[in-house]
């Protein structure tokens, strides 16, 4: 199974990622590979087989709808990179 | 060329939850920035999801009141997309499995009734809030809205108009305030619609391509932008152009629609079930427990309006449709035989000096309102007024039997002091009186007026009229 640099650009852009044409070159073929060697799991028969929703198996955990006492807002800004007016600082938003 | 409007509309409504959906932090609206904030609403790594009980039972509520068929199996998946107001880079929604399937909602439009379909109804996380920051030209970001818990309502195709786009969402908010599941401030952006709308040729039964126009927060914004866009799809196709498919903002202050940038349409969203939440396995007990519970709904309320207090459709209807108006005049009515009467004042008065005054709540106490029409109908206080009584209680909040009695607002009903009146207002208009006896019925009312006019409002019209009716035919 081929990726074409066009997909690979496209799954790029969903990430944030941005490659250089070299890289761009790498990461087409590294990632044919990858979605290869996923594909040998479309080999196995999975007739009758009930779709996987969930890996814990577990269901129904659930909380009580009753409030807990927040963080600290300065713990929580701790790793913000810049702060304001007790708010995350971010870059200009284009949108 | 005739054109048909095709809209689908998805609805947001923040659940009236007391903590978000995934931790214990508070759901209230106001606080100060991030105050309402821990390490699973703000997307720290290693932060684990917990759900909160009540979000599946209000969304099951919500489902059962719009006749979707209630799934037994459900799961949650993350829906990944980047933007600053999600911290974790997904949001944590429902896909292939809601909690809600196929419903439907009748909507009444100047008489025209209509069902409009329901696809489903997920729950799902709100975002955080981006404010604009004065002085950095950047933004901030305050996540105490992130992880409130939504529950979006999807609908089919079904509307053709704004008028029925606004009917489905105004029978939306009634049933969610009804249920008590949401408080529906559109103005805090507790309930908000993302319109699909697409046009076509008349008598066509393919779809046009449709647009999205996102995040629209009051009614008036939801009208409008349809408006716009039914308009501007319109024009380019008279022009040859073709309809983009694209997400569009509406930007209410100057009345226009536009694009947003392209990256962000990419819409793909590879959804996966979260890892970190366990499945919702309902059993039919708890699901009938919670209809044999559902509170009375706004269309019930309505046809008890009218067949048992025998009020006009249109009053019902407008009435029931806010559950705010609907308790008050239940409660007024509790004072007061005179349903009618109530139902008068709210829909005319009342109604009025609320949107005037921009008011949610009605500032006095519904026994008041009764208290004022009891007042009216023994003949204690005129309509007149009882008009400015009314007045006065949006001012003060008071008890209008207070009012008229620190006011000296009893209406004059002595024969003796109506009788005084009238002869001196006859005595001071000679030429009504030969107007009258020269056939001129109007002279009659232009008296009356004169004698309310003195008595400041206060003389009962009924006995004057009679008197002055007596004195002229004399
Ligand atoms: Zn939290």
């Amino acid at each position: 199974m081929n990726i074409t640099k066009e997909e690979l650009k496209h799954i790029a852009n969903l990430s944030n990622l941005y490659f250089s044409d070299e890289e761009l070159e790498k990461y087409t073929k590294d990632m044919s590979s990858v979605v290869e060697f996923a594909n040998e799991l479309s080999k196995i028969d999975t007739q009758g087989v009930e779709i996987t929703t969930s890996i814990l198996g577990e269901y129904n955990i659930f909380r009580k709808d009753e409030v807990k006492e927040s963080f600290d807002r300065d713990i929580l800004l701790q790793n913000a990179p810049e702060q304001g007016d007790g708010m995350f600082k971010i870059p200009k938003v284009i949108g | 060329m005739e054109y048909e409007v095709v809209i689908g509309l998805e609805v947001h409504a923040e659940l009236a939850t007391k903590t978000k959906i995934f931790c214990g932090c508070s759901t209230q609206f106001g606080g100060e920035p991030n105050t309402h904030c821990c390490p699973v609403c703000t997307g720290m790594p290693g932060a684990l999801p917990v759900l909160n009980e009540k979000v599946v039972e209000y969304a099951i509520k919500a489902g059962l009141a719009m006749n979707c068929d209630i799934e037994q199996n459900s799961k949650q998946d993350r829906k990944n997309y980047f933007y600053p107001d999600l911290p974790k880079a997904y949001q944590i929604s429902q896909y292939d499995l809601p909690l809600c399937k196929n419903g439907h909602l009748e909507i009444d439009v100047d008489g025209q009734k209509k069902n409009i379909g329901i696809t489903r109804i997920h729950i799902e996380e709100d975002a955080g809030k981006l404010n604009h920051d004065e002085f950095g030209g950047g933004a901030l970001v305050d996540l105490n809205r992130a992880c409130v818990p939504l529950i979006e309502i999807v609908s089919e195709p079904d509307m053709r108009s704004s008028a029925e786009a606004k009917a489905y969402v105004e029978k939306i908010k009634a049933i969610l305030e009804y249920l008590e599941v949401s408080d529906c401030k559109m103005q805090e952006g507790s309930l908000r619609a993302d319109v699909n709308l697409s046009i076509r040729p008349k008598g066509e039964t393919k779809f046009g391509t449709r647009t999205e126009t996102k995040n629209l927060n009051s009614f008036k914004a939801i009208t409008r932008a349809i408006e716009f866009e039914i308009k501007r799809q319109i024009e380019a196709v008279e022009n040859g152009e073709e309809i983009i498919q694209e997400t569009r903002r509406w930007d209410d202050d100057r009345g226009i629609g536009y694009a947003m940038r392209g990256k962000e349409d990419a819409h793909d969203y590879r959804y996966f079930p979260d890892p970190d939440l366990a499945l919702i396995k309902l059993s039919a007990e708890y699901i009938n427990n919670i209809r044999e519970n559902l509170p009375e709904l706004p269309d019930s309320r309505k046809q008890k309006y009218i067949n048992e207090l025998g009020l006009p459709e249109y009053d019902a209807n407008i009435i029931t449709g806010s559950k705010m108006l609907a308790d008050f005049f239940d409660e007024a009515t509790k004072y007061c035989d005179n349903a009618k009467s109530i139902s008068n004042w709210i829909m005319g008065d009342l109604l009025r000096i609320l949107t005037e005054k921009e008011l949610e709540q009605v500032p006095f106490k519904p026994e008041y309102l009764a208290k004022l029409v009891v007042m009216i109908d023994s003949g204690k206080i005129s309509s007149a007024i009882a008009k400015k009584v009314f007045e006065d209680m949006f001012e003060t909040g008071e008890n209008p039997e207070d009012i008229v009695t620190k006011k000296g607002l009893v209406q004059i009903s002595d024969e003796g002091a109506i009788k005084e009146i009238v002869l001196k207002v006859l005595e001071n208009n000679p030429q009504s009186i030969i107007d009258f006896k020269a056939g001129k019925d109007k002279a009659l009312g232009f008296l009356v007026g004169q004698a309310m006019k003195e008595s400041r409002g206060k003389a009962n019209p009924q006995m004057l009229n009679k008197m002055f009716l007596e004195e002229l035919n004399k």
